[in-house]
């Protein structure tokens, strides 16, 4: 086995320089090196996406990313995202909805969701909504409900009347 | 609803979700324990194959490697539900690929990874029993030639090679039913092969401390099943076991058993060291459970009026390499095959078999999804065939509470009709099935229906309620919470039953060290399982609360009444009255000791065939109580592609009494989307007994993208006697009933009957060919179910 390196990136806005093997991804880093498990492991190909996280600002599939190709970066975890107005806003109306029910997809699902509504400029409809979590896979719901309550959040969080609104 | 207490029917977010929205809520791969190691393991590459040799030093002589285990260097132990077949490792023969052979504990997972991969198993491949046809033929290969040494519970003295169980459910007689029939309609349906696809692969982490004593933290769906299966699989007393649950991330029947908690807890005793196993979404495929597939010969005849006359069924189960669940599976099913209506004469029969693929097991549903999708075809071809609106055909013939289920069992409570009728209604029934088969740019649309039932109840279980200090309430049992939401259902039943505020009850996570038993979450059951032993356990703590308060005030019992909101006092006095906290003190501090209350029961209606049961020796002949149901589905065929698009549906429920309704809409939606995916695209293969799509890139699940939002679950409340509140269960039926709807709104759409699911582009292009085979067009099927005569 070659030696682990240290990655320096920054991680929920820490700056963090944890050792990884060579080929270690992303995903590996935030689970085994930095202790936050939010992000989970549901298929390790980037298929589910259970495992989404922010990198610089956008969603992405963090087992897919090579833990060496992030130095630099900033990564934000569904546990990064306590002070996020929209993901509040959407974690309340999911919890509303019974948009969780076993949770394992829940974490990428409100990375996913906080991504889509940090840069859209007006709330999002249903059809953005079910396009844009295309590649989030839950087992439980039938996506109904979670598609519901990111459209209720949407409109309370999303564009410049939901923004005075916000709390 | 009036004089109910606020805590029932409230839609209450559930407790668990803050925790899981946050990413603080801690599945099994999320812990860690100190000193602990990582496991791999190592899966058989040929589906049938004497081992010869093993040769596991290089695995061994690598660095961070601290225990290689093979099957030899196990105790000789193994077991089952009923047939006790199954071993923590592969001993002498494999029996599918992906079987664990090997199994490796290292200092980190890369290196157990590596090292397995260096083990060097030495393989003479067997010919393979590749299909349920394989199995049965004369001469077939035997996939456990040592099955009659197996202990069996019951032994049932099977005969004939590879077969499982079998079995055969009869009333009236329906060889001479059929010269009263005015319409007959025969077929043979072929049902797929589902995988779970929970979206946590399974996990365990063992440790054994140095008394002896193993812990056990796993993803299950009964710590109480995984302590039973480890005592045997590792010789150990139950009391040497502690079995507990983090959070689960789905199971659906497929964390029923034990999964890898025996392999993790060899590596641990061989180790000294907690060892953590978490299988790869591929290995979690490969090795661990899936729905029987089968294939059904139905017949089923009836008057020109209408009504049911008499039906034939023929299953088989493909059980694959190991018995499992499935003679329960095939007797489930088999009890469900007459389906939600009272035909008089009926022949039920069927068996299950082993093949040298995947372990089929209990998956949502369990044994009826497949018997239900051949028999409501078949009332939609009666209904085709009579001229009669297949709505219409099912009210008709449908069961009412006092009816009487096969085998003698009384319905007690039944809103079938109610729930046929809301579904229908809700739809638009009437003008979308008039204007069947019309659509544009080759597109057609169909609508279809389909009733069902399911049943909740069966084995053991029970709960405690507590009442601290305070006054609040500690509430204990095993009923996992697997998502579906028990843990505040049954809080909510609590909460309801001592007319207290939701915020006033908590309980723990399962625990087999520290919890009141409870059989397994699965079963369709722990609303009304539990929630019943929870109904006990707090009408025992209302007796004592009323005694002390009864005591303090110096007055009868009877004087006393149980207010909402935690108060006990004198019947007309409201101001004589002592708080939850008050009484709870004095039994705490003066008199009496902490006032605790307990239930406990096993399903204690009526036997399901009280005469079939004694004869029969079933290990238990009381199942439980009828659910009922009724789906509506509209779909749009692309004639030029071959796919089903589900535009709409309508999905109606007789839960008794929702007690969380936003949890039991929860059960409905998921469970009807894996029930359309069931029906249309979910299927896993294997080639030469190798499987095709053991992946989540392969086999598909649905997305978000690929359902409609116009799922509308339907709940009907038709009180069901024996329920806490009135409540029965929903877990199961909503995968049930899609199946067989979305095939019967096809067959509106276009005219053309497919028996064959997942109905894929292929088949649907297949079956509206001019040329199409045998097997999706007007087919009637043989009367016995050979090989050699069945249509394929």
């Amino acid at each position: 086995m070659t030696a682990a390196a240290a990655v320096g990136l920054t991680v929920n806005g820490e700056s963090l320089s944890p050792l990884a093997a060579p080929g270690a991804t992303l995903l590996d880093l935030l689970r085994d090196r930095a202790e936050l498990t939010g992000s989970k492991r549901g298929c390790n190909t980037g298929v589910c996406g259970a495992c989404t996280v922010l990198v610089d600002g956008k969603a992405a599939r963090s087992c897919l990313l090579l833990a060496a190709d992030c130095a630099g970066r900033s990564v934000v975890t569904v546990e990064g995202l306590d002070d996020d107005p929209h993901a509040a806003i959407l974690r309340e109306e999911m919890a509303e909805a019974g948009a969780v029910q076993c949770g394992y997809c829940t974490p990428g699902i409100v990375v996913a969701l906080t991504d889509l509504f940090g840069s859209a400029a007006e709330p999002p409809d249903s059809a953005a909504v079910r396009h844009w979590l295309g590649g989030n896979i839950c087992r439980c719901t039938g996506y109904v409900s979670i598609v519901a309550a990111a459209v209720r959040a949407g409109r309370r969080s999303v564009g410049a009347e939901a923004g005075e609104r916000r709390p | 609803m009036t004089g109910l207490p606020d805590a029932i029917g409230a839609r209450l977010p559930r407790r668990d979700a803050a925790d899981k929205l946050a990413g603080a809520a801690r599945y099994t791969d999320d812990l860690a324990r100190p000193g602990m190691l990582h496991a791999a393991i190592l899966g058989s590459p040929y589906p049938s194959a004497r081992i010869l040799g093993i040769d596991t030093s290089a695995a061994r002589a690598l660095p961070g490697v601290r225990a290689v285990l093979t099957g030899a260097d196990l105790p000789d132990r193994h077991w089952g539900l009923f047939v006790y077949d199954e071993t923590a490792l592969a001993t002498g023969v494999v029996r599918y690929v992906g079987e664990p052979v090997a199994a490796v504990a290292a200092t980190d997972l890369a290196t157990a990874r590596a090292a397995a991969a260096l083990i060097d198993v030495d393989y003479e491949e067997l010919t393979p029993v590749l299909s349920i046809e394989e199995a049965l033929e004369d001469g077939a290969v035997p996939v456990h030639p040592e099955f009659d040494s197996y202990e069996k519970r019951p032994d049932l003295g099977f005969e004939r090679i590879n077969e499982i169980a079998r079995q055969e459910f009869s009333e009236g007689d329906v060889d001479a039913a059929w010269a009263d029939c005015d319409a007959i309609v025969e077929g043979v349906y072929e049902v797929p092969s589902q995988s779970h696809v929970y979206l946590e692969p399974v996990s365990a982490i063992a440790e054994f401390d140095r008394a002896g004593k193993l812990t056990v933290r796993s993803a299950n769906q009964s710590v109480n099943k995984v302590q039973a299966t480890l005592a045997r699989a590792l010789d150990l007393p139950m009391s040497k076991i502690r079995a507990t649950t983090p959070a689960v991330g789905g199971a659906f029947g497929g964390k029923s058993g034990v999964t890898v908690q025996p392999l993790a807890a060899h590596l641990a005793r061989a180790t000294g060291r907690p060892v953590k196993l978490t299988l790869t979404r591929e290995e979690d495929f490969m090795a661990m459970r899936r729905r029987h597939p089968a294939i059904v010969r139905v017949k089923t005849g009836a008057k020109a009026d209408g009504t049911l006359v008499a039906r034939d069924l023929e299953i088989v189960y493909d059980g694959g390499a190991y018995a499992e669940d499935s003679p329960a599976v095939l007797g489930f099913g088999l009890l469900m095959a007459r389906g939600p209506y009272a035909i008089p004469h009926c022949r039920l029969r069927g068996r299950a078999v082993y093949t040298n693929r995947l372990r089929a097991a209990g998956f949502r549903g369990y044994g009826n999804p497949q018997v239900t999708f051949a028999t409501e075809a078949q009332i939609d071809e009666l209904a085709e065939r009579l001229g009669i609106d297949p709505v219409d055909l099912r009210l008709k013939n449908g069961l009412e509470a006092g009816g009487r289920w096969i085998g003698g069992q009384t319905i007690t409570s039944c809103g079938l009709r109610t729930c046929l009728a809301e579904a229908r209604d809700a739809s638009g029934w009437a003008g979308k099935r008039r204007d069947g088969g019309i659509g544009a740019n080759g597109k057609r649309r169909g609508i279809g229906v389909s009733a069902f039932a399911h049943i909740c109840g069966l084995l053991g279980t029970s709960a405690t309620v507590r009442l601290l200090e305070d006054g609040t309430v500690g509430l204990a049992h095993s009923a996992v919470d697997l998502g579906q939401g028990a843990e505040s259902a049954l809080a909510q039943i609590c909460a309801g039953a001592l007319e207290i505020d939701i915020g006033r009850v908590d309980s723990a996570p399962a625990d087999s060290g520290a919890a009141p038993y409870n059989w397994s979450t699965g079963g369709s059951r722990v609303t009304y399982m539990v929630g019943r032993a929870v109904m006990q356990a707090a009408d025992a703590v209302r007796e004592q609360i009323v005694r002390h308060a009864a005591e303090t005030f110096e007055c009868a019992p009877g004087d006393i009444e149980i207010r909402p909101g935690g108060r006990a006092g004198i019947v007309g006095v409201p101001e004589q009255e002592l708080s939850f906290g008050e009484i709870s003190l004095r039994a705490h501090y003066r008199t009496g000791g902490p006032i605790i209350g307990s239930g406990a029961l096993v399903y204690d209606g009526e036997a399901f065939d009280y005469k079939e049961a004694i004869i029969r020796n079933y290990p238990f002949e009381r199942l439980g109580t009828y659910v009922f149901g009724a789906h509506v589905v509209e779909v749009e065929v692309d004639t030029v592609t071959g796919k089903v698009e589900i535009l709409r549906a309508w999905a109606a429920h007789d839960v008794g009494r929702a007690i969380n309704p936003t949890s039991v809409e929860g059960q409905i939606l998921g469970g009807f989307v894996q029930g359309a995916g069931y029906a249309l695209i979910e299927e896993l293969l294997w080639e030469d007994g190798q499987p095709v799509n053991p992946s989540m890139m392969d086999y598909k699940v649905f997305g978000a993208l690929d359902l409609p939002l116009d799922i509308h679950p339907i709940i009907v409340e038709d009180p069901e006697p024996s329920g806490p509140f009135g409540a029965k269960g929903i877990g199961e039926p909503p995968l049930v009933g899609a199946a067989p709807a979305i095939a019967n709104a096809v067959a509106h759409a276009t005219g053309l009957r497919l028996r064959t699911i997942p109905m894929t582009p292929e088949r649907v292009l297949d079956a509206l060919a001019p040329a199409a085979p045998a097997s999706v067009q007007e087919v009637v099927g043989p009367a016995g179910l050979e090989p050699a005569t069945r249509p394929l």
